[in-house]
């Protein structure tokens, strides 16, 4: 009896060191294939990494090529993303969340919207060159690319800040209710300070995403050689993964090296959003503790 | 609270921005030719072949520094994608590196744009193998032919020659949409299907660096990646005749010797005082740019009747 029962811990003992091990494995693979990615392209892109890689425009010459126009771009380009997406977004959250009844259709709109934020990028680049870029007359230009990615993005912001009205808790709605607040009252003194900090998170994560994808921009035909700076929205204009992408596919292997430092310059970008979205959760985390 | 007065002011300040940017962008060409001395401006937009972009892309660099008013912007979407803008009337100008389709014609004729053709540069279409292959050194057309073209067995370096490897060919080839891949279909393939086992990419690098991985693996791409990748891969000789700037630009590299085109707006060309300046520069500084991103120039006569065919555009 004694022993059955030693056997038996014994056996448990040994389930839990393997998938110890087994989840250990898996963490560590994944740290190093990327520290193999930021290796590869550190080593390439570092020497690079110069004054005159955000000074100068595309060029011929590997050594004198840069991210100028691109760089501009891809700022320009988040300069509409983010007050279109973020205003859409939170927006139809709130109405979803506290305006509309409870229904067949807006549970179908709902499951729609969890859809669309699955749907590959392309579809949107397609809807965009049809909406934004030919039956809008937007061409190629920062405002017809923004509102392409606004689109792009919007399901995740809204699916995101559902989440985050969602989790404020009723009893505080109620509290205010009680004290006389009208509804709109309640969403800007209660419910927003409390549940902005995950939605920044949600939304600076998607502009991430914004700010990296290529084929959309393919789609609606963003040019690379470009040697002038965005003058407006609706100037042409180039961004960093286009330009990158360009440079990935030259013959030259000195255009390589000039793709990893756009490369590092991108990886920069996002990391500091990143960085942003943890800074406002924490924030936000600390507000709701006090 | 605070946090929403500080969403509100990125909000606030976005906005400002769009705003300040604004105005200036409707501004072309008129303004400036009002003035005394005169000064070229405007924005043209161009779109075509990856294989002319880099050509492309060191004539409006130059250009830049000559007429820094006038912004040039060029996509890298394809001939075929290049020629859909083009009848599209989104572009003023599309780079090909293959002669303008029938039905591309057709399409342009509905939509009412009349257009120029112009050469600017030689790319020789190069077949290459690996390094290590030290049997196919020369390949007639005819057996390019049977090699590329799919008929259901697997094609050995045996069936080609007998005294060759009897190891199966592996295959690499630019994407369809690609100006290469047209114009290898229309002296190789002629519409047959192209072998079934092919590697296709859009990226020429993909190709370059296949090849090189492998054996036995062949494949071809424009003179300029070939140029790039000398030293660690094989051009074959087709006929007899090697790849290289003479006797792709005499024309007795056949029948893989192509030339790359601009093809221009007519309609554009006469509005747009800037869009003739840059074509003419274009032409005159053509062949200097070829050489300098490994094409091949076109002979001096090539330039002149294209320079002619500007002209008689009023």
């Amino acid at each position: 009896m004694d022993n059955n029962l030693l056997i038996k811990t014994n056996r448990r003992i040994v389930k839990d060191s393997i998938m110890k091990w087994l989840f250990g494995t898996a963490s560590f693979l994944l740290i190093v294939l990327i520290a193999f990615l930021f290796y590869g392209i550190g080593a390439d892109g570092v020497g690079r990494l110069n004054l005159s890689l955000f000074t100068n425009f595309g060029s011929r010459f590997p050594e004198q090529a840069g991210l100028k126009a691109a760089l501009v771009g891809t700022l320009s380009l988040m300069a509409v993303v983010i007050p279109v997406s973020m205003f859409i977004g939170i927006c139809s959250a709130i109405y979803l969340e506290e305006y509309a009844v409870k229904n067949k259709w807006t549970a179908f709109i709902e499951m729609n919207i969890s859809n669309l934020a699955g749907v590959p990028s392309v579809v949107f680049g397609l809807l965009g060159l049809t909406v934004f870029s030919r039956a809008l007359f937007l061409g190629n230009s920062i405002l017809a690319a923004g509102l392409t990615m606004s689109v792009l993005i919007l399901p995740i912001i809204i699916v995101a800040s559902q989440e985050a009205i969602r989790s404020v808790p009723d009893n505080l709605r109620e509290a205010s209710y009680g004290m006389g607040a009208t509804k709109w009252q309640t969403i800007t003194q209660v419910i927003m300070p409390s549940s902005i900090g995950s939605i920044l998170t949600g939304s600076i994560l998607s502009f991430s995403r914004a700010i990296g994808e290529t084929a959309p921009l393919i789609v609606l035909g963003i040019p690379v050689i470009i040697q002038f700076l965005p003058t407006g929205p609706l100037s042409t204009f180039t961004a960093l993964p286009m330009q990158i992408y360009d440079w990935a596919k030259r013959p030259q292997p000195e255009f390589a090296d000039v793709a990893s430092a756009g490369i590092i310059v991108l990886l920069v970008i996002l990391v500091t959003m990143n960085a942003f979205a943890i800074y406002f959760r924490n924030k936000a985390m600390k507000k709701l503790q006090n | 609270m605070k946090n929403v007065k500080t969403l509100a002011a990125i909000g606030l300040a976005c906005s400002i921005f769009l705003a300040a940017c604004g105005g200036n962008d409707g501004s072309t060409g008129k303004s400036a030719s009002a003035k005394e001395d005169f000064v070229l401006s405007g924005n043209l937009a161009g779109d075509g072949s990856s294989t002319v972009a880099p050509i492309m892309e060191a004539l409006v660099e130059e250009y830049a520094q000559a007429e820094k008013d006038v912004k040039v912007s060029v996509g890298v979407s394809g001939t075929g994608g290049g020629f859909e803008k083009f009848i599209a009337g989104e572009t003023d100008f599309s780079n090909a590196s293959r002669p303008i389709k029938d039905e591309e014609k057709e399409k342009l004729d509905d939509a009412g744009v009349e257009y120029t053709e112009l050469k600017i540069a030689f790319d020789g279409l190069t077949i290459v193998v690996n390094k290590e292959n030290d049997w196919a050194k020369n390949l007639t057309v005819e057996d390019i032919e049977k090699m590329w073209v799919e008929d259901g067995t697997t094609k050995k370096w045996s069936d080609i020659d007998p005294s060759w490897p009897e190891e199966e060919i592996i295959f690499y080839a630019p994407g369809t949409d690609s100006g290469t891949y047209d114009y290898f279909n229309e002296v190789i393939l002629q519409d047959s299907d192209l072998v079934k086992s092919a590697t296709l990419s859009e990226d020429d690098n993909v190709l370059v660096t296949g090849i090189k991985g492998d054996k036995n693996a062949i494949g071809f791409f424009g003179y300029a990646y070939y140029d790039a990748n000398k030293d660690s891969l094989n051009a074959v000789s087709i006929n007899d005749i090697e790849p290289n700037s003479k006797t792709i630009e005499s024309g007795e590299y056949e029948p893989f010797s192509r030339p790359l085109f601009v093809y221009v707006s007519n309609a554009a060309l006469k509005e747009k005082e800037a869009l003739r300046n840059f074509m003419d520069f274009v032409i005159d500084n053509s062949a200097e740019m070829a050489d300098a991103v490994g094409y091949v120039r076109l002979p001096v006569t090539e330039y002149d009747e294209a320079k002619k065919q500007l002209d008689s555009v009023k």
